[in-house]
């Protein structure tokens, strides 16, 4: 299994390389460039800012400096748009945020997706059942870019327990409603893959022998039939565990928390490419190291599958 | 002594084409120690009859009738009272050993948890029981064996890992669902003298649910032949063979196909299997019947003794001789 684990992650430094290059071609692709403004600069000035930050290098010796830079200096370079300010500052400033906020949004979605479906699937057809499908229903198909407001409107203005935004250092009560508008809809697809994989494996013939063998339903719940149900459920909370702790845009404007989420987009639109490549290669790192885990967990669950 | 007495026992599924009526009316009952075939093609509710009795359903049946195990109704007893019975006191094998046992979880864990359970074993006892119990149904090597995975045996070695797993507790009564029809020729034929073994090792009651006559003939002492999930005739297997008194089993003995004779056509019964949802009023037998009568159509036969057989059949029996 270590040589699994070595040979792995050595695949995953080509996949990296490749994930560069695929974004700095498309960067480049993208029309305007980072200095260009809605009242253009003068061409001498522009000519100079942009020799200052290598922009006028052939692409390919740009993306050459950007990986030497990164491989031998641990250097992702300044930002173009936060003068004074480097990627690895926003990225070491606002990870740390989304890290958090996506922990607990994380935790709190697993833990209640997964009891949901559990119930529903159980109670097939019951009243309990169509509570948790229609839940699990609703809290997919609500936005949230509508459920932030709404949180705000009732937990800061009506009822007057929470702070509206903010972040202060990651106080609890800054990080209820991020961690609320963020787990609602991955709760809801986790509650729905539950159930669906539970009722299934309920329906299998070595549950009817745990039956016959007059096992409490309970044991049999637990015992018998978590294990291959949590299996559909692991292979989607890899990448959803990395979509969670990299944050969100709504998220991070609505509460003004200040993580990455909202540096992201920010930086797409400002074509500030040295933003955008940083938080690339984190989500793309974030994603092979959590698809590895979850291969991992497969292995530890499944006695078939072995490295 | 009466074990399992099972009377009128009706099964319904409600299903998106309506109701399903799988089994239809079934009476009998098993002895200790006794060996009971019930036997029927595909459809016919003998694996429903078994289910029914065990409380394994599917969510949509239910069960009508009565299950008396040792005088109790095994069908209306609470979960809590039912789970005491199962295993311990009727214990069940599946038709497909490829599904049966747990993937995830050692065989050892899959039969210990019956011992610690149901006789308050401790974990090691327990495994310590199933590697000897393994051992009885002739596992080789099973004290190391029986921490493996079931996707570590063979099909065979997993039927085997079944009984063993239903003997634990030592149940009066073994319900085999179709135990060989899943297994290669040369397994079957293994695995029913492992029966044969229990029977007499353990003095185990047996119903033996099956679609094979060959393994009937050599093994049960009563046969019951369902057809539409009713019982078309019961008699002592040896009777039932020398002298079938329904039609029913008359076509069923002749479809058997027999290598000592030369014969190039294997014979079938004409027509179809019923289609459970939508039966005719009368016998259900009766749309392939050879020599169905005006009644048969509309008034199904009950049961009869009649020379030590039991049959369901309006026809003399000189017309079926």
């Amino acid at each position: 299994m270590f040589a699994f684990i070595i040979r792995r992650l050595a695949v995953a430094i080509p996949t990296i390389l490749v994930l560069v290059v695929l974004s700095y071609i498309l960067m480049f692709a993208a029309p305007g460039g980072p200095f260009n403004a809605e009242r253009p600069l003068p061409p001498n000035v522009l000519e100079n800012i942009e020799a200052r930050y290598g922009l006028d290098q052939p692409y390919w010796k740009q993306i050459y400096d950007y990986l030497v830079n990164i491989v031998f200096h641990f250097d992702f370079g300044p930002s173009f748009k936060y003068r004074d300010r480097t990627v690895s500052d926003i990225i070491t400033q606002g990870f740390p945020v989304t890290l958090t906020y996506g922990f607990w949004s994380f935790v709190v979605a697993v833990i209640v997706g997964v009891s949901l479906g559990i119930a529903a699937a159980v109670k097939h057809n019951s009243i309990l059942d169509y509570f948790a499908v229609g839940v699990s229903i609703g809290a997919q198909s609500l936005p949230n870019f509508v459920m932030a407001p709404v949180l705000v409107l009732v937990f800061t203005l009506w009822l007057g327990w929470l702070p509206g935004g903010g972040w202060n250092g990651g106080e609890w009560q800054f990080v209820v409603m991020p961690v609320i508008a963020l787990s609602t809809s991955y709760m809801a697809s986790i509650a729905r893959i539950t159930r669906s994989s539970m009722l299934e494996v309920l329906n299998a013939g070595f549950i009817r022998t745990a039956r016959a063998k007059g096992l409490p339903m309970k044991r049999i719940i637990f015992r018998h039939a978590l294990k291959p149900a949590i299996l559909p459920v692991l292979s989607y909370l890899g990448p959803a565990f990395v979509m969670m702790i990299t944050g969100s845009v709504i998220v991070d404007s609505y509460f003004s928390t200040g993580g990455i989420g909202q540096f992201f987009v920010n930086a797409a639109f400002n074509r500030d490419y040295s933003v955008m490549m940083g938080i690339t290669i984190l989500m793309g790192v974030l994603t092979i190291v959590f698809n590895l885990v979850v291969d991992l967990l497969y292995a530890w669950i499944d006695p078939k599958i072995r490295y | 002594m009466t074990l399992l007495q099972v009377n009128d026992l009706k099964v319904k599924f409600r299903t998106g084409d309506g109701i399903v009526n799988a089994v239809n009316g079934v009476s009998f009952s098993v002895n200790e120690g006794e060996t009971l075939a019930i036997v029927g093609e595909s459809g016919s509710g003998k694996s429903q009859t078994a289910f029914a009795a065990m409380g394994l359903l599917a969510r949509n049946g239910a069960a009508e009738g009565e299950a008396l195990y040792k005088g109790k109704n095994l069908l209306t007893m609470r979960p809590s009272e039912l789970n005491k019975i199962r295993s311990r006191e009727i214990a069940m094998i599946f038709q497909d050993p490829m599904t049966s046992l747990n993937p995830y979880m050692r065989i050892s864990d899959q039969m210990a948890e019956v011992l610690t359970l149901h006789e308050g074993m401790s974990k090691k006892e327990a495994v310590a029981e199933a590697a000897r119990m393994l051992d009885a149904v002739r596992i080789p090597d099973a004290k190391a064996r029986v921490t493996m995975y079931p996707h570590e045996f063979s099909g065979g070695m997993r039927q085997r890992i079944m009984i063993a797993m239903a003997l634990l507790c030592r149940p009066k009564l073994l319900i085999a669902d179709e135990p060989t029809t899943a297994l290669d020729v040369t397994v079957q034929a293994q695995i029913m003298d492992l029966f044969g073994d229990i029977r007499r090792d353990f003095g185990t009651g047996v119903i033996l649910i099956t679609h094979d006559l060959g393994v009937v003939a050599g093994f049960c002492d009563r046969t019951l032949v369902m057809y539409g999930g009713q019982v078309m005739e019961q008699a002592t297997t040896s009777d039932l063979f020398e002298r079938p008194t329904h039609p029913y089993t008359k076509g069923l003995l002749k479809a058997v196909p027999r290598f000592d004779r030369e014969e190039e056509v294997l014979q079938t019964i004409a027509g179809e299997p019923p289609d459970m949802s939508r039966l005719p009023a009368g016998c259900p037998f009766s749309p392939r019947c050879s020599i169905v009568k005006e009644r048969c159509w509309t008034d199904r036969p009950v049961l009869q003794k009649e020379i030590g057989h039991c049959r369901a059949c309006h026809a003399d029996l000189q017309e079926v001789a």
